[in-house]
């Protein structure tokens, strides 16, 4: 019964989203306020018909309900509890679902927060928000409908691959999809003002937050994915340039351009046009994104089976998206008017080169990433680009994109300083100089470590520089300490968030240059007793013994790992697991971290030809690894503290000031936030 | 600055990176582009030892041999094989008759030395080009990868084969 509630649930979903779509865009072109006004209880509606179908879908994968067809699939009663719920979207149809879901809760905060938003652009934006719920709808109820029952009901499930038993791939989906829906409303909007013709600082201020949820999102997805290829997959790989990973990437650097391009929009009126056309491609990067994962026709490390007959329908859903909003841009985008001139040293310029520098990258990404597509098409052969392509063409991009990071924010906006800015960052030139020559002596000064130690170089000069941004704004050493603590204190949100963005960016670029220079390997055969020595710390195998867990056996080695002077560090137990349903075979590595470099250790097959006891066993000397997750949560937490800046606060912008003016009244204040 | 010189900083600005990434993109994808080639493709052409290439198909079974950290098995797209060796640890999924691309060159005597055997995070996928070289050879039986799904059929566990 239940399941049937969420199919039902579902297709009245779709008529609420089709009113949705079609009224208020009506009401809005006619100034009809009660038509517009409807947009608002639809998106409340359409919320909870798709929460229904989630609760209904994630009650069935609970309880274990085996007749329906997903739940069999993709479950199985032995699982945690956690994996059950994880089930839920683990699979096609359940992701798809979860995809939805997220659009609903995006709009229903719009409609929820967005009250002092211009009752157009709010019709409008959540109308185009229900129109790519209707097309998300469609997809799902005719060719991946969740709730398809079996008869007769099976015992048991099949299980959830064991690869996805793991927590940190559990929330990898949800937040990915976080961003990549998040990125809607940035689209929703932008095609808004086209309708509307204006775009503006307060229609900037209204996009910059939502861009700034997805980007956070994104950027933690990406991290979560990449942690879990790091330590699950037995590689010790993070990043492999596969198709799936770039599929996420590519969106990122446009949503990356779009958040800084958003700025200018703010605060200089001007770059508009090219905020709206970043805003359509970002949301269509994402749409492109879901459909290389989801219709497998690419080879990938990370590809799962999927079914070419959905691909089509999300590529004809891209197709219409990318079309109509790319027609649309060019017939209204010329009537948007330009905003002020700047000259090119200036934090308006050097945002623009930010911009096309990222837009550049992704584009460079995107071509390599479909390459094979097109190669197959035109009978070229079947290729297949890999990492030495993108390296290639990446690197040098974000050289001078990181260079410039630095600089950018010590400029003014429309006539900068570059004489002023490099005078106040001679100490970070000097500390970064100083960087580049220490890391080339330390790494044994041959020419292989002239790059390494470049880009080690960059890495403290952003980090450098974007300290020398803070300290230089709150007046440090150049004013008393207690002017200092004012100033640091009145410093608004939104330049904490860039400054600790900025210096999470330097470290993971310390981190990716570190690790990919100095990591090494070893890969060997070892009898008990055995001793291997890489990276300055030795492993002694101690053997490996059999092992049971709740719902695989496993075969489990045990190392001792000892630093240089033979003190124990610690006792490391890889896995290698069988899983029985359904039958697969996983590898746990052990990984050790001292903080700035993990050790890595994996258990292969027993070899007994090699003696009694032999496995075939693998050892990482992982560097700097621990700075790609330092990087990316100081990124995301940037973002997040950026968020909290009181001219973005979700809800409430122009009222924050009255809140303050009068302290007396707080309580009143916090009862009416939202109030108009 | 007036709006005209503006606007064709903008310009100088598009066709500077535009530029760039073409020439960065046109030097980068010659040398690192990797050709995929079934069994039966490497009669049918001249690969020269030590062309870096893809090599796709089934591994055969009964074909893996074990030495240590040393794997030798036979790649097979049912009509033509390669032996290949591989040294390290096989992805968890490597299993004999199913479908796995690997990276690598040919030697002398055609033994491909394979550089990575590309992993796989679902046993039930089958890489595209596996699946055309298998339709190409003829031996496609309504997809190797359907008739391992059925063999998971509930009350029909999979002998495990290791």
């Amino acid at each position: 019964m239940i399941p049937e509630i969420g199919h039902y649930a579902l297709a009245l979903g779709l008529c609420v989203a089709l009113v949705q779509a079609i009224v208020p865009m009506v009401g809005a072109h006619r100034n009809n306020l009660a038509l517009m006004e409807l947009a608002r209880p639809a998106s409340v509606a359409l919320f909870l018909t798709i929460g229904v179908a989630f609760a209904a879908l994630t009650h069935s994968f609970i309880v274990s309900d085996f007749s329906v067809s997903n739940v069999f699939q993709n479950s199985h009663t032995d699982k945690p509890l956690l994996y059950k719920i994880s089930g839920v979207w683990g699979n096609h149809e359940g992701s798809l679902l979860l995809w939805i879901l997220i659009l609903a809760v995006f709009s229903l905060a719009v409609a929820l927060f967005g009250r002092n938003l211009p009752p157009q652009l709010r019709a409008r934006a959540l109308a185009m928000q229900a129109m790519i719920t209707v097309g998300f709808l469609l997809f799902i109820l005719f060719t991946s409908n969740p709730f398809e029952r079996i008869d007769p009901a099976p015992l048991n499930g099949r299980g959830l691959n064991p690869l996805l038993q793991d927590p940190g791939l559990a929330f990898h989906p949800p937040m990915l999809y976080l961003g990549y829906v998040g990125f809607s409303m940035a689209f929703s909007f932008a095609i808004a003002a086209l309708i509307e013709g204006r775009v503006d600082a307060a229609w900037a201020r209204w996009v910059r937050p939502w861009t700034l949820v997805a980007w956070v999102f994104l950027t933690l997805g990406i991290a979560l994915g990449s942690w879990w290829a790091y330590y699950e997959l037995g590689w010790g790989g993070w990043w492999y340039w596969d198709p799936v990973e770039n599929a996420s990437f590519i969106p990122w650097l446009s949503g990356t351009a779009l958040l800084h391009s958003a700025i200018v929009v703010e605060k200089r009126d001007t770059l508009k046009s090219w905020t709206i056309l970043l805003a359509i491609i970002t949301f269509s990067l994402s749409l492109l994104g879901t459909f290389l994962v989801r219709s497998g026709v690419l080879t990938s490390v990370h590809a799962f089976a999927t079914d070419p007959t959905r691909g089509v329908f999300i590529l004809l859903l891209l197709a219409i998206t990318v079309v109509g909003s790319l027609s649309l841009y060019a017939w209204r985008a010329p009537q948007l008017k330009s905003g002020g001139v700047f000259s090119p040293i200036s934090r308006e310029g050097s945002l623009l080169l930010n911009n096309v520098l990222l837009s550049t990258a992704s584009a460079t990404v995107l071509l390599g990433t479909l390459y094979p597509l097109f190669a197959d098409v035109l009978n070229l052969g079947k290729v297949s680009v890999g990492p030495p392509f993108f390296n290639a063409v990446f690197v040098p991009l974000m050289v001078p994109m990181i260079l410039v990071m630095a600089v950018g924010p010590m400029l003014a906006w429309k006539r900068g300083d570059a004489y002023g800015a490099a005078r106040r960052l001679w100490l970070a030139l000097v500390a970064a100089a100083g960087v580049f020559v220490a890391t080339y002596i330390l790494a044994g000064g041959s020419w292989i470590d002239v790059g390494a130690a470049f880009g080690m170089g960059i890495g403290a000069w952003l980090l450098l520089g974007t300290l020398v941004e803070w300290a230089e704004r709150v007046h440090l050493f150049r004013a008393s300490p207690t002017t200092t603590i004012k100033r640091a204190a009145g410093l608004p949100r939104a330049a904490y968030g860039m400054t600790l963005a900025h210096a999470g960016t330097a470290i993971l670029v310390m981190g990716v240059v570190g690790n990919t220079a100095w990591k090494t390997e070893s890969i060997q055969v070892m009898a008990p007793g055995d001793v291997v020595e890489i990276g300055g710390v030795s492993y002694l195998f101690e053997g490996a013994e059999r092992v049971e867990g709740p719902n695989y056996q496993a075969i489990q080695g045990r190392f001792h790992l000892r630093d240089g002077d033979g003190g124990l560090i610690a006792t490391m137990e890889p896995e290698k697991r069988r899983y029985s349903d359904p039958p697969m075979a996983t590898s746990e590595a052990a990984i050790q971290t001292d903080g700035v470099t993990d050790f890595y250790a994996v258990i292969g097959d027993p070899s007994p030809e090699d003696g009694p006891g032999a496995y075939v066993t693998r050892f990482y000397h992982e560097p700097f690894v621990p700075f790609l997750w330092y990087g990316t949560l100081l990124m995301g937490l940037g973002g997040i503290v950026s968020l909290t800046d009181r001219r973005h606060r979700v809800g409430a912008p122009t009222r924050s000031r009255s809140r303050v003016a009068a302290p007396g009244a707080p309580a009143e204040a916090a009862a009416t936030p939202h109030a108009r | 600055m007036t709006r005209k010189k503006q606007r064709l900083y903008f310009i100088g600005l598009g066709m500077l990176a535009l530029g760039g990434a073409t020439a960065l993109v046109l030097t980068a994808i010659g040398d690192n582009l990797l050709y995929f080639y079934s069994p039966t493709d490497l009669t049918e052409r001249e690969v020269a030892p030590g062309q870096r290439f893809r090599l796709g198909g089934l591994v055969e079974e009964g074909s893996v041999d074990k030495d240590g950290e040393t794997i030798r098995f036979v790649v097979t797209d049912m009509v033509h094989t390669v032996p290949v060796t591989y040294t390290g640890i096989l992805p968890d999924l490597f299993r004999e008759g199913q479908g796995v691309v690997t990276e690598g060159q040919l030697d002398m005597n055609g033994l491909f030395t394979a550089a990575s055997v590309l992993a796989k995070h679902d046993e039930n996928y089958m890489p595209p080009e596996v699946a055309d070289a298998l339709k190409k050879s003829g031996h496609w039986e309504e997809g190797v990868a359907g008739a391992e799904a059925a063999a998971k059929a509930p009350g029909n566990a999979e002998p495990s084969s290791h």
